[in-house]
């Protein structure tokens, strides 16, 4: 048979020598080995106190954005929502009253949002598909929880906090600080 | 009057075998964590470090956590022996450790106290017979779970011991032949003698049979048979739970403890610490330095049998045999072969 590589290797099928058969020569070079295992660098992370920074590409728990002057951006279009694969994501249109110009920036706006985190599988295609720039997906990840309703985010939980009324709160959501 | 017991006699011993018991389960619990330890630290983990400062509570939350499962007893298993089991299993490691010498003489409110419990004239001897009663905990557990892999395992386990306990004693008998006495703190005062090396020196080839034999006799790997997972699910503790699964667990640490003990009695000089002269210090200065210097060589003794549990894997079953018949005991025979020739050619 032709080989694929020129890596293939016979097997050696040679009969043991004495020393080989033995077994205490081998053995004893094994236990060097994990001996010098004492003395490498552990590639451990102490979990809660020290943590891997994330890369920059990392698709995390989503959030709502909203513009410089704390408006919703999201006009629940309905896109993200068409986008995702696992149809995690629903949400509810209403319009826009006479009043509510400084909550909601178009005439349009989703009163209810909800993305199921168990469903969602963090692909980031509703944050490609959003022309308004109201969704993306951030560098956190969702808890553990006892109870399976606690993973369908609402827009109270999505939604990042107002930059005009809690500035400090937003500088911490996007990570200024 | 005959009938006279020197109570205060009594007392010492009574003292000094709550101090071993205690001692002994002590250095066996945290044997558990320093297995842990050693097996992360050789596989490039930290291992336990969150129970207390180090981990070091880690074996009491293990402990706790047994005691706190739920004791299961199968139906259909009996139940007298399903309890005994561990029991006699636990009661057979401890019980070895009573003709261990741990130090020399104490000398304390007038008496020399000598920290050895019993030095019967039979000690090699008494080791063997009830190590051998630690096979009984194995099959006892195992027949009595009435389960078919429980069974095998026990099976296992006690064949592998008595074989291997051939091979033991046959390297046994060549240091015999050199210490010509049985009583384990003579064989130690012999080694402490000027002039006089450590009997690993005069049986090198006896001692690597023994350990092998060790590792054998206290189930570690590479001779864990009776535990192997992947055929025989848990071995002949698998019905067991609770403390009475620790119990089995415990007797492993508590056996390969003592079996160091042994080592280091027998071959490593005991209490002997090389390059020292005991008699010109105090004894009791003697005595404190001689069970450091036991526990040192003890401790030594416990990571080898650590280390080389994560080094080597399982030998399969009909490897366990050739091995111990076929290559062990004829070793063995030869030893002793070799070392009375040698006796006879150095007329000692």
């Amino acid at each position: 048979m032709q080989a694929l590589t020129n890596r293939a290797q016979p097997v050696n099928r040679k009969p043991m020598t004495f020393w080989e058969r033995l077994y205490l020569i081998n053995i004893f070079k094994g236990m060097l080995i994990t001996f010098s295992h004492i003395f490498k660098k552990q590639p451990t992370i102490q979990y809660p106190e020290q943590k891997r920074p994330f890369s920059p590409v990392f698709r995390g728990l989503h959030v709502l954005n909203r513009d410089e002057e704390g408006r919703e951006r999201c006009t629940a279009c309905g896109l993200c929502a068409v986008a995702c694969p696992a149809e995690a994501i629903t949400m509810e249109a209403a319009e826009r009253l006479p009043g509510e110009e400084n909550l909601y920036r178009e005439e349009k706006y989703a009163a209810r949002y909800e993305i199921n985190m168990l469903r969602c599988i963090f692909c980031g295609l509703c944050e490609e598909a959003c022309p308004k720039d109201a969704i993306y997906l951030s560098e956190t990840f969702a808890p553990a929880n006892f109870n399976r309703t606690t993973f369908i985010y609402g827009k109270q939980d999505l939604l990042i906090p107002n930059p005009v009324t809690e500035p400090e709160a937003y500088a911490k959501a996007k990570g200024l600080n | 009057m005959l009938l006279s017991i020197d109570w205060i006699l009594f007392l010492e011993k009574l003292i000094l075998i709550a101090i071993v018991i205690f001692a002994s389960l002590g250095i066996a619990l945290y044997t558990t964590f320093a297995e842990r330890k050693v097996a992360a630290v050789l596989q490039d983990r930290p291992g336990p470090n969150r129970a207390g400062p180090f981990g070091l509570f880690q074996p009491f939350a293990d402990g706790l956590k047994l005691i706190m499962k739920e004791e299961i007893i199968p139906n259909t298993s009996n139940k007298v022996l399903f309890v005994l089991g561990p029991f006699l299993a636990m009661t057979a490691a401890l019980m070895t450790s009573a003709v261990i010498p741990w130090s020399s003489d104490v000398h304390l409110f007038g008496r020399v106290i000598p920290l050895q419990i019993a030095d019967v004239n039979i000690g090699i001897l008494y080791i063997f017979a009830v190590v051998s009663l630690g096979v009984y905990g194995i099959m006892i557990g195992g027949w009595a779970s009435n389960n078919k892999f429980s069974l095998m395992a026990a099976l296992r386990g006690a064949s592998q011991a008595i074989s291997y306990e051939l091979a033991m004693g046959l390297s046994l008998i060549a240091l015999l032949m050199t210490t010509g006495t049985l009583q384990l703190g003579e064989i130690v005062k012999q080694q402490m003698e000027p002039g006089h090396w450590w009997n690993i020196v005069y049986q090198p080839l006896g001692f690597l049979i023994f350990i092998i034999c060790a590792f054998a006799e206290c189930n570690r790997t590479p001779f864990d048979l009776p535990e192997a997972e992947n055929e025989l699910n848990f071995g002949y503790h698998q019905e067991y739970s609770s403390m009475k699964l620790g119990f089995y667990l415990f007797s492993e640490y508590v056996n390969m403890f003592i079996s160091s003990v042994v080592m280091a009695t027998l071959y490593f000089g005991g209490y002997d610490v090389p390059f020292l002269n005991e008699s010109l210090l105090s004894p009791n200065v003697a005595a404190i330095l001689g069970v450091v210097a036991l526990l040192i060589k003890v401790v030594i003794f416990i990571f080898i049998f650590m280390w080389v549990r994560w080094t080597i894997p399982r030998f399969r079953y009909d490897q366990l045999m050739n091995l111990g018949w076929k290559s062990l005991v004829p070793l063995a025979l030869a030893n002793m072969l070799i070392t009375g020739a040698l006796i006879l050619w150095m007329g000692k």
